[in-house]
């Protein structure tokens, strides 16, 4: 369990870094935290030739406000999101999610704009960043583009990511005032990833819905946004029975594969069940 | 891949020694450092046995590779206590039989070291939460968590000790 044989590269700028990246080509690995990265190189699922170590552009760890919108650079670590007070008040389904990252260890290390970029099906911030609608800013020599999290993730552990590309930052859009957001997930072992995970926000207007975000990770080979099978339960009181009509219609939504462990039909079930639970949690911090 | 010159500073001390760029950390550290208290279980970053600080946060050494760490402190299990007098955390864990084999006290107390400075006062629940990034086959945790509980307790008083 030793990594393959790698060059070493370490750029102390975003510009040397994409001008290693760039003249390197295909065979170079970006690395930030490691936390994915790491194990498949010791397993030798990847092999890179070179690496270039992005630990020292620093000026890539922020959390920041940007009008309607928190801006948070791609070096940010798990635990950075899970503790800062900008993405607790602003965005707390971002900090929830962070804070079930792995262990306490991997999320002193692993960064958002890794976690993004590796795109595990499974990941909770790949599914945040499709429920909330982020948007990701990309930088290749000489060029900067703007990708909604949607068309981001193109398959699973693939992305709209050129090969001489790299993640600057991720916004994500401020929760409103009326607003509360709930993430489940389902585990075998805590720590692990989800088998299949909920997030939602749920915002009101007196005591009728008024606006509803919900994704699922866990069902496909990358997160879903069902923001439009919520259309229809807007406007009604979200009571016990809304809930569990919107829960089913989720569960209808999706169609997850057998695999050899995990039956289809169970991750119907646990999406329906997290649905359910993800929104009676964000509708009881609402009446809370 | 030639090796190379890195530079590591481990326990405050600088250690030089020539090694490829994927010469993990743990191994570094066993291996080049002559520091063979950090243990190496799975080295895929699942069971915690390996994790060192890095600038003050608990790091799986084995997914970390030592050239990386030019420029960042280092502590490990052999800055922690001494011979006859053991750390807080390692008192408890005796006091409270807070390990059988062994293995995995290291990375449990090096995670712990940082955590409680951060969290003196820790419910169970969070105590559960940061413990089960530590893999112990023998003790069935029941003891580990009693053992961090009353160390964190032990600190805490010391540490109002010397307020007074």
């Amino acid at each position: 369990m030793k990594p393959a044989a790698f060059s070493y590269f370490r750029p102390a700028s975003i510009e040397e870094a994409l001008e290693q990246l760039a003249s390197l080509g295909a065979g170079a690995k970006l690395i930030a935290g490691g936390q994915s990265l790491g194990p498949m190189m010791n397993m030798r699922l990847a092999t890179p030739a070179q690496v270039i170590d992005l630990n020292d552009l620093t000026e890539l760890a922020y959390v920041r406000e940007a009008g309607d919108w928190i801006e948070i650079g791609a070096l940010t670590r798990h635990y950075q999101l899970a503790e800062s007070p900008v993405v607790r008040r602003h965005c707390p389904l971002l900090a929830q999610a962070a804070q079930t990252i792995g262990h306490y260890a991997v999320r002193q290390r692993g960064t958002i704009g890794g976690s993004l970029a590796h795109a595990d099906p499974a990941a909770q911030l790949a599914l945040i960043a499709v429920t909330l609608g982020a948007r990701l800013k990309l930088v290749r020599p000489g060029a900067t583009r703007c990708v909604q999290a949607g068309d981001f993730f193109v398959s699973a552990m693939t992305t709209a990511l050129e090969p001489d590309e790299l993640i600057l930052s991720v916004q994500f859009p401020k929760a409103a005032p009326r607003e509360a957001a709930a993430f489940k997930m389902f585990n075998r072992r805590h720590g692990d990833y989800a088998i299949v995970a909920a997030a939602t926000t749920v915002a009101v207007e007196g005591a009728k819905v008024q606006r509803v975000r919900l994704g699922l990770g866990g069902v496909a080979p990358m997160p879903r946004c069902l923001d439009e099978l919520t259309w229809p339960f807007l406007g009604e009181m979200p009571d016990e029975r809304w809930i569990w009509r919107l829960a089913a219609a989720a569960r209808q939504a999706i169609a997850p594969e057998d695999d050899a462990r995990i039956s289809a039909l169970y991750r119907q079930e646990l999406a329906e069940r997290l649905v359910a639970r993800a929104l009676g949690r964000a509708i009881s911090v609402l009446h809370g | 891949m030639d090796k190379q010159s890195i530079t590591l500073t481990v326990n405050g001390r600088n250690v030089e020694f020539e090694a490829e760029p994927r010469k993990l950390l743990s191994d570094a550290l066993r291996e080049d450092c002559g520091l063979t208290g950090t243990h190496v279980g799975c080295e895929h970053g699942v069971c915690g046995a390996c994790t060192v600080l890095v600038d003050g946060r608990p790091v799986r050494s084995c997914l970390t590779y030592a050239v990386q760490m030019e420029g960042h402190e280092i502590t490990t299990i052999e800055s922690v206590g001494e011979h006859g007098a053991l750390s807080p955390l390692q008192q408890a864990l005796h006091e409270a039989h807070g390990l059988q084999c062994g293995f995995c006290t290291p990375g449990i107390v090096m995670t712990f070291q940082a955590f409680l400075a951060g969290h003196p006062d820790p419910t169970e629940e969070e105590i559960r939460d940061v413990l089960s990034g530590n893999l112990c086959r023998c003790t069935g945790y029941q003891n580990i968590v009693s053992a961090i509980q009353l160390a964190a307790r032990h600190m805490r008083e010391g540490a109002a000790h010397v307020a007074t």
